[in-house]
């Protein structure tokens, strides 16, 4: 089966953020697997996972005293176009997370989840995925979601 | 350097922050520093209109809970305009459509009290 690969790697700052947003939504309508709206979720998707990445390089640098733009700390993305299936992976080298334990924000309803102005990426991330994977550990994060082909519109349909 | 258009004008007694372009941790902190300083100035009755947003992810979405916050602290209101669906849409999944008033006009937002 064909697979095209496109991969872009960028210095973990935030000026980067737009093109990463920038690449992934291109790549997606290159071969339009996905609908607008679709490729509109890749681009949520990929901010939150670059905006995490970002952060971790940001707060790993803090603690090592050094400045995070000379640091040469780079977040990389991949994306797989194949006939079913759009696949990105978002990796940083930073100390990671624990995914686990973003499970438990108070519903947004809960008047105590005002206090509370982050954690929604991840969410997002799962929300508009089909599949999403996030393995954290010392040496860095790996994102992988996957955005289903939309299913083709059979002809006299519509 | 990525462009987050400000446009502060005045209704009915009411703040209006009109935003465009992409606002994400790169362009957040303009857009939270605006919001802090509108509320240091006194100015607690805010809508925020993100019409013109191509663009918003959950550190967008952080720094108007911020807002909110901010401003219900000092007994104030803070209200959104917004019709875009693709923006709509990271509010509705957020949960946060049940935390903000959003309003389909400027009108429609700031004829309240």
């Amino acid at each position: 089966m064909k697979v095209d690969v496109v991969r872009i790697q960028v210095p973990a700052l935030p000026e980067y953020l737009s093109l990463m947003r920038m690449v992934v939504a291109g790549t997606a309508r290159i071969d339009p697997l996905l609908d607008d709206e679709r490729v509109d979720d890749l681009r949520v998707i990929v901010s939150e996972a670059c905006t995490n990445a970002i952060e971790a390089v940001q707060a790993r640098a803090e603690d090592q005293g050094v400045d995070v733009a000379s640091s040469g700390a780079v977040v990389s993305l991949e994306c797989r176009l194949s006939a079913s299936r759009v696949e990105v992976v978002i990796t940083d080298e930073a100390a990671g997370f624990d995914p686990a334990a973003l499970d438990v924000l108070p519903a947004v309803t809960d008047p105590t989840r005002l206090r509370i102005e982050r954690g929604l990426g991840i969410p997002l991330i799962r929300a508009l995925s089909d599949e999403s994977s996030i393995r954290s550990g010392p040496d860095g994060t790996m994102v992988k979601v996957a955005l289903y082909a939309a299913a083709p519109v059979p002809p006299g349909i519509r | 350097m990525i462009e987050l258009g400000l446009e502060l004008s005045e209704r009915n007694g009411w703040a209006v922050l009109a935003v465009s372009g992409e606002v994400d941790v790169a362009t957040a902190p303009r857009l939270r520093e605006r919001l802090v300083g509108l509320v240091g100035d006194g100015r607690t009755r805010i809508v925020v209109d993100l019409e013109k947003v191509d663009f918003i992810d959950s550190t967008g979405l952080g720094v108007l809970v911020g807002a909110l916050k901010r401003v219900r602290t000092n007994d104030g209101d803070l209200a959104l305009v917004c019709t875009g669906p693709r923006i709509l849409k990271v509010f509705e999944i957020t949960g946060l459509t049940k935390v903000f008033a959003i309003h389909r006009s400027i009108d429609e937002a700031t004829v309240t009290g």
